[in-house]
């Protein structure tokens, strides 16, 4: 069995066990025996006909689980759910990855996939925001756009004969800069309508990809660079040498608050991850609360006791979830 | 020597046909994709597995996963402190026997052009580090969330003062008589592993491998339990 490895004092500990057996009474009583390890049978009724799906294999005619995770069943479809396993793409899930290597006409990113992902440079939009056709100078000046260790921000466009391939064809997608990148088990990431979030009381930027790589940044305004770009050409080229530098500074510098936040922010995921409690907006913003109303130093959010704490108002969350059902 | 005392108990006081303390714990290196630690009484063996994951060696690129293995002894895991060198023929060996056993049960076929790398390392060694070895690896791999036949579970077996002995430990292990180890995939029932040193008639190498198989079944369930505990509690953890 996992632990939950923290150094806990013994009034903690017996926290913690009651709230986890708080957590066990509440999942769902349906799903109770859906628990399957490897090679279990899976009861399947034969007669209606069964669509073997992921996870499944036929031995002798019964279905048996191949992973271990959860059995789910969609009409005639059985298939098993693995927990803790690497991230499976799907068409149009927004992750995040790093650039590990800029090859020919592409980058590759590690996605934390069974294998590298592929953004082509003809798949993105050039940061000048100009649409042409993407020439022999723009392959050479590759990595004035990501180098290696570059955070990417990207959508999953599709398998192709050499692997998968990723798109970032928006404004909201492309170099993640001034931030910090937390990776997670990517079960704990639920799909939803929105992965971007904007927390605006803390000035921070959040994106949880749901390949478990989750983003925490200085918040920037989605702002038309094509605009821009006009302006600054239609100046005349004689602007002070020093004044641009200042500018460049000035950007280049995120406040102590921000930063702060930041940190709290990444925290927050990391106690969820430790916890290993599914990621929402709303969890990550009521810890932050939690943390902020208890006047809690960034580094205090990873001690135990602050652990026990957010098990508890998890646990007490999904209780008065539960009754409003 | 005498391995068996006349009142039918080995020199570590187990009967000849018992298996020593077996202890499980899975997620013990937090930064793998699995990871396990298997005890089984004083062997104790560490497992990671990293991957599926990009194939490092371009050139080796297939449309079956790559497997591979790396066995290695802490420098403290035996007796006498011995400095290691990292690829003597022993761990070599090892690393290979492990390696064809683990392969035999994942599905490779489902994870094209990926790798797969499995790391055990022994903690503490006192007989039978083999089959913890692969045991951990099992466990580890289940862990990962690769897909697998089935589960492999490895046991030993000996043969020592006319009498077969279960799980044999470092005493009895250097005595040099025979000593079995074995792998099966439970549920299937099949060997995948089979090795044996020394020599044995025929006839008791059956029932000494009849001792092993039971041995590994027994094994299996607990892993059983194992897995399907930390299963549940990951998933009513997570919530909805």
């Amino acid at each position: 069995m996992r632990r939950i490895q923290l150094p806990l004092s013994q009034t903690q500990k017996v926290r913690l066990q009651k709230t986890l057996e708080q957590l066990e009474s509440l999942s769902s009583k349906v799903n109770s025996d859906a628990s399957v390890i490897i090679a279990d049978s899976i009861p399947v009724n034969h007669e209606d006909g069964v669509l073997k799906g992921h996870g499944t294999a036929d031995l002798n005619g019964e279905v048996v689980a191949t992973v271990c995770g959860v059995v789910e069943r969609v009409n005639k479809l059985v298939y098993v759910r693995s927990l803790r396993s690497r991230y499976k793409p799907e068409v149009g899930d927004i992750v995040i990855g790093r650039v590990v290597e800029v090859a020919q006409k592409r980058w590759r990113l590690d996605i934390n996939f069974n294998q590298d992902a592929v953004l082509m440079l003809s798949s993105m939009n050039m940061p000048d925001g100009v649409q042409r056709r993407r020439t022999a100078l723009d392959e050479l000046n590759m990595r004035c756009i990501f180098e290696e260790n570059d955070v990417v921000c990207a959508e999953v466009r599709g398998f192709q004969h050499d692997g998968l391939h990723l798109q970032a064809r928006s404004r909201k997608y492309g170099k993640l800069n001034r931030g910090q990148l937390l990776s997670v088990p990517p079960y704990l990431v639920k799909r939803q309508k929105q992965h971007f979030h904007h927390l605006e009381e803390f000035g921070i930027d959040l994106i949880i990809g749901c390949n478990g790589f989750i983003w925490v940044g200085e918040h920037i305004e989605a702002k038309d660079d094509m605009v821009e770009d006009q302006v600054s050409q239609s100046d005349p080229q004689v602007l002070l040498h020093n004044s641009v530098s200042l500018e460049e500074q000035e950007r280049n510098y995120t406040i102590l608050e921000t930063r702060k936040y930041i940190c709290r922010a990444a925290n927050a995921v990391r106690v969820l991850s430790i916890l290993s409690f599914n990621m929402t907006l709303e969890i990550i913003k009521g810890i932050i609360d939690l943390s902020l109303s208890m006047n809690l130093d960034i580094h205090e959010m990873l001690g135990s006791e602050f652990c026990v704490l957010v098990a508890e108002k998890e646990a007490e969350r999904r209780s008065s979830n539960k009754k409003k059902r | 020597m005498e391995y068996v005392s006349p009142e039918g108990l080995r020199l570590d006081g187990r009967r000849p046909m018992e298996m020593r303390q077996i202890r499980a714990e899975i997620g013990a290196v937090s930064k793998a994709d699995g990871s396990a630690i298997f005890e089984m009484g004083n062997t104790k063996v560490i497992a990671a597995v990293y991957g599926p994951r990009e194939v490092q060696n371009r050139s080796q690129i297939s449309n079956h996963a790559l497997v591979r293995c790396e066995y290695s002894m802490a420098n403290f895991s035996t007796g006498d402190r011995m400095r290691k060198s990292k690829g003597d023929r022993r761990s070599t060996e090892i690393s290979l026997v492990i390696r064809q056993t683990m392969e035999a049960a994942i599905l490779t076929h489902l994870l094209p052009r990926s790798q797969i790398d499995i790391y055990v390392q022994v903690l503490q060694a006192d007989g039978g580090t083999r089959s913890a070895c692969i045991n951990a690896a099992t466990l580890a791999l289940a862990d990962a969330g690769i897909p697998m036949r089935d589960l492999v579970t490895s046991c030993s077996a000996g043969y020592l003062n006319s009498t077969s002995l279960l799980d044999l430990n470092y005493v009895e292990d250097s005595a040099g008589g025979p000593d079995v180890t074995l792998g099966i995939l439970p549920k299937l029932d099949k060997v995948t592993l089979l090795q044996m040193d020394s020599k044995l008639p025929i006839d008791i190498l059956e029932t000494v491998m009849q001792l092993a198989i039971e041995g590994c079944k027994a094994i299996a369930n607990y892993i059983r339990e194992i897995l399907l505990e930390n299963t549940k509690q990951l998933e009513y953890r997570r919530g909805v």
